[in-house]
């Protein structure tokens, strides 16, 4: 189809438009800002909520979402028949919504709030019957990483579908009818129950307090100010590129020694970074690989570091079971070595408390897997996401911007830039590349980027010649994609040897942990991340002094039982 | 929701005749309603282990079906009694009283609309039109012997009813 000069008029001003799925995508190119519930143009298009509604030259009104856009169109965008439209939604939707803002958890980042803000709407006139009133609904807190509060739904569908079509899960989905309808796991099960995967994707798009991720502050704050306790810190590599964002400060930015300097204020002992445990990971994961490779019957080998990826294979896929790298995540390496290395190098007699700021909710459920518990120690005992440490940073008085950068503790805090990359898609596998390449040059460092590793799509596929051999990788995020690969796997359309999955689309620098934000890529952290990798010196795992020591002081025979797990 | 504990009768080949059904509607657009319908005319409801293995066998989410099986009045997710009342709500009987009729099926058998008797023996649901307005108020029975239906409905009437059933289920018994 020849889109090439079509135009519409959108409140009197033409607007050229090509190949726009809808109305909507149009109007907000052209810089009006048009308000929705229901829609994320990466999930398909549902119409329900009708505040992103439109008036055409005769007065009908569309809703623009749902609208394809035509060569002449003329619409108008905020007509007061417009605006007294979507006063009446908001009203209507608060009618049957909880108003206790203070106490929401979403309070601020709240579409509903806001919108009700926005249209001056002070008074809700419609009667708050008995009917009207939903508190009737429980609250689910059965996961460890996601609260259903259905109360405060207002029927977008956005989880739903985000759960569905993104994530493969289903996990929740719309029931009963009418009045009664919501948005629930089958039976009303607790979701804990469920297939769910804990990748808290739902919470990220749900547009009110509705779904929420589990707060587990309060547990740090205790660890924190009990004397008894050695209170060390890792942060995952995702995290900095985001954390500005709650400080107003640009997306992408790399702000860990900010956030060193604000953890310390805080109260935590110790500051060290999951990049470091990453360089570890590398290691383990390429001799797996390499070994494997000599028995092409054992491969593809998928990569093992995204939790809600390992509860989706248990679930759906455990046939893949003998497939999935048996290395820990970076998060659990860190916490099983840094325990390890506190037996002969206690300060005091403090118990150690290891406590991970990450930018995943499924890392909450991971760290209480039976797995990782030994003899009742926990690896990591708690974790929290990139938003909860900005709580406390908030709740602890401190002005963020007027911080003076600091250093991370060592010697968990030295990393390569290998074990960076992995917040982002393709990091992963990026970091293995470096570590099987012969030549360590920047040139060939440098190289690696133009096979096809990097970039956002979900799915990418390439090859990487490496002695006598071709390697066929994928590298996929988004447990759709991860899914279909696998079919076409299964199906011997398709060979690989290497595959990297992240449940999140474009890697954990777009976890549900992060930062709330409405555009769905997250180039700029994507950037910020390598930009990170380009300034460090050390540019690969076995560069990294600390990994040599880590091996011959701390994990010495012990490789199988610190950094390797069978689910 | 309680987790229901119910024991499925002769569970192997109820699974196996739904297995078949669905094997023949796999390829079928559309085909979950008609699925259910026949899940719940084998099993006499749609209880969770069912919906599961539905979801097992369509490759739908469960989450998905407990949605249509909840949107559609026809489907049950609890079992009946042996005696389905199905009392009629329509405009007619609504205007001859059936809101009386109804308090005193409630009263006699303790029970609300969609519930079903402690014993088993009965299961109310309020239904629209019958068809049979001329007998206004109306119900509908419906047990294992099939269908009858009482018109011309009192709260006497319907008391006396519902314990004529009762009784001739007890005797039967012993
Ligand atoms: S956490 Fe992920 S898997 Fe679980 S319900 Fe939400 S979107 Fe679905
Ligand atoms: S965004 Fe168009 S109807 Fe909700």
């Amino acid at each position: 189809m020849n889109n090439i000069g079509k135009t519409m008029i959108i409140n009197g001003t033409t607007v050229p438009f090509t190949n726009e799925k809808n109305v909507l995508d149009v109007v907000r190119n052209a810089g009006i800002d048009l308000p929705t519930f229901c829609y994320y143009s990466e999930l398909s298009t549902y119409g329900a909520c009708r505040m992103c509604i439109v008036e055409d030259e005769k007065g009908r009104i569309l809703s623009s979402c749902s609208e394809v856009p035509r060569d002449g169109m003329v619409i108008n965008t905020h007509t007061p028949k417009l605006r007294k439209h979507r006063k009446t939604i908001l009203k209507l939707l608060l009618a049957s919504h909880c108003r206790e803002c203070t106490t929401c958890a979403k309070s601020q980042n709240c579409k509903l709030q806001d919108l009700a803000n926005r249209f001056g709407i002070k008074q809700i006139k419609f009667d708050k019957s008995e009917k009207a009133w939903k508190d009737e609904y429980e609250i689910d807190d059965s996961s460890p990483s996601i609260v259903r509060d259905p109360n405060k739904c207002i029927h977008c569908g956005d989880c739903v579908r985000m759960c569905a079509e993104k994530q493969n899960v289903g996990a929740i989905d719309f029931a009963l009818r009418g009045y009664e309808m919501m948005v629930t796991p089958a039976y009303e099960m607790p979701l804990a129950e469920t297939e769910c995967v804990n990748c808290g994707q739902c919470a990220a798009v749900c547009p009110t307090g509705a779904i929420l991720i589990k707060d587990d502050t309060m547990k740090v704050w205790d660890a924190i100010e009990d004397s008894n306790k050695r209170v060390v810190v890792q942060v995952a590599p995702a995290v900095r590129v985001a954390f500005g964002e709650e400080f107003d400060m640009p997306e992408g930015a790399n702000v860990m020694p900010l956030m060193v300097a604000a953890m310390r204020k805080v109260g935590f002992d110790e500051i060290y970074d999951t990049s470091f445990s990453a360089d570890l990971t590398v290691i383990e994961e390429t001799a797996e690989f390499v070994e494997k490779l000599s028995k092409p019957e054992e491969l593809p080998l998928f990569t093992s570091c995204c939790p809600a990826w390992i509860k989706y294979v248990e679930n759906k896929r455990p046939e893949l079971m003998p497939h999935i790298s048996s290395c820990k995540s970076p998060q659990q390496m860190f916490g099983s070595v840094f325990k390890e290395y506190a037996k002969d190098n206690a300060t005091d007699d403090r118990e150690v408390v290891v406590v991970s700021v990450m930018p995943c909710t499924a890392k909450k459920a991971e760290a209480i897997r039976p797995q990782f518990t030994h003899d009742g120690v926990k690896e990591v005992d708690y974790v929290i996401t990139t938003q909860e440490l900005a709580n406390m940073i908030y709740e602890a008085g401190i002005n963020f911007d007027e911080l003076v950068p600091e250093a991370h503790d060592m010697p968990f805090g030295l990393y390569s830039g290998a074990g960076l990359i992995f917040g982002v898609t393709g990091g992963v596998t990026e970091a293995v590349i470096r570590k099987v390449l012969e030549d360590k040059s920047h040139n060939s460092f440098d190289s690696i980027k133009y096979l096809g590793v990097r970039g956002l799509e979900g799915t990418k596929e390439f090859e990487l010649p490496l002695g006598d051999k071709i390697l066929k990788i994928a590298v996929v995020s988004g447990l759709k994609n991860a899914d279909n690969l696998i079919k076409r796997i299964q199906s011997g359309e398709v060979h690989f040897d290497f595959v990297e999955v992240m449940a999140c689309p474009n890697g954990c620098i777009n976890g549900a942990g992060q930062p709330y934000s409405s555009v769905f890529e997250k180039k700029e952290r994507a950037d910020g991340l390598y930009s990170a990798d380009r300034q460090t010196k050390i540019k690969h795992a076995d560069a990294n002094p600390m990994v040599g020591t880590a091996y011959e002081d701390i994990i010495k025979d012990k490789a199988h039982q610190l950094l390797h797990v069978h689910y | 929701m309680e987790k229901e504990v119910i024991v499925i009768e002769n569970a192997t080949e109820k699974y196996a005749a739904l297995d078949a059904f669905i094997e023949d509607h796999l390829e079928m657009a559309g085909n979950l309603i008609i699925i259910l319908q026949e899940a719940q005319s084998i099993f006499g409801f749609l209880p969770r282990e069912v919906t599961a293995h539905i979801a097992k066998k369509t490759g739908q989410t469960q989450a998905k079906i407990y949605g249509v099986a909840t949107f559609y009045t026809q489907f049950r997710l609890t079992p009946i009694g042996k005696n389905l009342i199905m009392l009629c709500q329509g405009t007619a009987c609504h205007v001859n009283g059936s809101q009386l009729i109804e308090e005193a099926v409630c009263e006699e058998l303790e029970i609300k609309d969609g519930e079903t008797t402690a014993d088993g023996l009965f299961t109310l649901n309020n239904v629209a039109c019958l068809g049979c307005c001329s007998l206004a108020p109306v119900m509908m029975i419906q047990n294992a012997d099939g269908e009858e239906t009482y018109g011309n409905l009192t709260k006497e009437k319907v008391v006396e009813i519902l314990r004529g059933i009762r009784e001739a289920d007890t005797s039967a018994a012993s």
